[in-house]
């Protein structure tokens, strides 16, 4: 089975690429959604210039948002979208008869677009980063190493929570209201919307729901100083939860698909 | 024009009775409105937590300013976007050929066919956000600019509505239309903050390519009483022209329209 899957990679990989470029279009507009951040930046640079805002200069502010627009871009997906359409559409009949997991096939599919966005999403950013927002970023090189690792614990996790609600598509008709909830909860207990520090209370529980992982967490290692018990705590918070999101997700998906009846095929 | 608001109360019902056939959803699509109302509230608090006010704007008329941007999203989303949604399936389908058929505008079915009623729900809480910050303010609305703010209301829902109908034109030509709108929708977002506070790029932009301040923040300034009355004319002709131009790009995208069944 994992050789299979390991032999099938490569594969899929390129078929996600293929995909990619096929709706580049609506893979644009996808991207220039997550405005978000850029708009918060305006904002909140605006309010620190006239005095920093809870320990906030503009710098950090612009630091902050275009880190958190660059791990966006890096790490979300619409996996939940596409896999509620496909069981309704009865496509995922399809996707069982194949001999690999849909959760590696869907994972491939989405990480070969990952090359496609840091093409428009990082060279914007570094410019952005390197003209204005220097002073706001971290110079430890442990910091900066494990931004990588951090990066791919948030990008799996994320994964598997939307894969997860994109299972409940199997038991619900009307998943998009459960993606809909999964994202307020993300923007706000994620650092998306604000700085968790600025937060206050919610911030304390922030620190014990999964969003922080997923989006947090690198955005912290690339712009604040850090104490070694604060990156141990951040890391082993991603690994656990993306041990815990990924157990959901499979078995959601294992108990989903024995009430699977094609529609249509 | 009875025929139309006929049409109108006929689709409204359809509707209500098919979202209430769904119970638990409707409950669900409540709550997720009271979610998102509260959601949409935190950085504020934030911010005004740190100062007293910004760009000139005190605590109590920023929310004014927000209840206005609930307000005006309630409306788009609880009626213009579910429209304009169906749209896109009707032209998947070939069934937008009938629509075409009808004796009626297409325009009008178009922007008027399927409603989500819990939206209900954030209008009331606009209401109650206005409720709450109009005994905070310095100076109470005078009924002067009371109706003024009603007026601009209106015609900021009408500015983004026309915003909207450009945007489901486009997608005649270039790409998905639900693509398009979730793009629309993101930079809308920018209009629960005064236009005043950003810099000067995205003041350009938030003007003149997606003018929130026609849509929301000169509405807010009427009640406020804080707009000058050439801004308030320069808000009302806005809305017109862009009502006017959303009208002739749609009717050039209609000729231009293939079906895709026959």
């Amino acid at each position: 089975m994992i050789a299979r899957t390991v032999r099938a990679l490569p594969t899929l990989l390129r078929i996600g690429v293929a995909e990619t470029v096929a709706y580049r279009a609506e893979f644009l507009v996808w991207i220039l959604t997550m405005t978000l951040p850029l708009i918060m930046m305006g904002l909140w640079t605006r309010v620190a210039e006239v005095a920093p805002f809870q320990g906030y200069s503009p710098r950090d502010f612009v630091a902050y948002y275009l880190a958190t627009l660059i791990i966006r871009q890096l790490t979300g997906n619409w996996v939940a979208w596409q896999m509620s359409e496909e069981v309704r559409s009865g496509a995922m009949a399809m996707r069982l008869l194949r001999p690999i997991h849909p959760f590696v096939a869907y994972a491939a599919s989405h990480a070969a677009a990952i090359p496609f966005r840091s093409v428009i999403a990082l060279p914007l950013a570094i410019v952005l980063l390197a003209s204005s927002g220097a002073s706001g970023l971290t110079s430890d090189p442990l910091q900066l190493a494990l931004v990588v690792p951090s990066l791919a614990l948030a990008w799996l996790s994320t994964f598997a929570c939307l894969f997860a609600i994109g299972a409940l598509a199997f038991f619900l008709t009307q998943t998009m209201a459960i993606a809909n909830l999964y994202f307020a909860l993300f923007s706000l207990f994620s650092g998306y919307l604000l700085p968790l520090p600025l937060l206050g209370p919610i911030a304390g529980i922030a620190a014990w729901l999964p969003f922080r992982f997923m989006l947090s967490a690198p955005v912290e290692l690339l712009t604040r100083p850090q104490d070694h018990h604060h990156l141990a705590v951040l890391l082993g918070g991603q690994l656990a939860w993306t041990a815990i999101l990924m157990t959901i997700a499979l078995s959601v998906w294992r108990a989903g698909v024995r009430r699977f009846e094609a529609v249509g095929g | 024009m009875t025929r139309y608001l006929r049409l109108l109360a006929v689709q409204l019902r359809i509707s209500v009775a098919s979202a209430m056939a769904y119970r638990a959803n409707f409950l669900v699509e409540g709550v997720m409105s009271l979610l998102w109302l509260a959601i949409t509230l935190v950085p504020l608090i934030v911010l005004y937590s740190g100062r007293t006010e910004v760009a000139h704007w005190t605590a109590p008329q920023a929310l004014i300013l927000m209840a206005y941007f609930i307000a005006v999203r309630a409306v788009i989303e609880g009626m213009i976007s579910p429209s304009l949604v169906d749209l896109v399936e009707k032209i998947r389908s070939g069934s937008f050929d009938y629509v075409l058929l009808k004796p009626v505008d297409a325009q009008a079915m178009v922007s008027a066919s399927r409603y989500e009623p819990w939206k209900v729900f954030e209008l009331l809480g606009a209401l109650a956000l206005i409720a709450y910050a109009v005994p905070r303010l310095d100076a109470t609305p005078t009924p002067a600019q009371i109706a003024l703010g009603v007026v601009l209301f209106g015609t900021g829902v009408a500015a983004t509505y026309a915003l909207w109908i450009l945007c489901a034109a486009a997608s005649f030509w270039v790409v998905r239309l639900d693509n398009l709108m979730y793009l629309l929708g993101a930079i809308f977002d920018a209009a629960r903050w005064p236009v005043q506070v950003f810099g000067e790029v995205w003041r350009f932009l938030f003007t003149f390519v997606v003018p929130i301040a026609v849509m929301t923040t000169f509405p807010a300034m009427a009640l406020l009483g804080t707009i000058e009355p050439w801004r308030a004319l320069a808000t009302v002709l806005g809305a017109l022209a862009l009502l006017v131009v959303s009208r002739l790009v749609w009717r050039i995208a209609i000729r231009s329209y293939t079906s895709a069944s026959s």
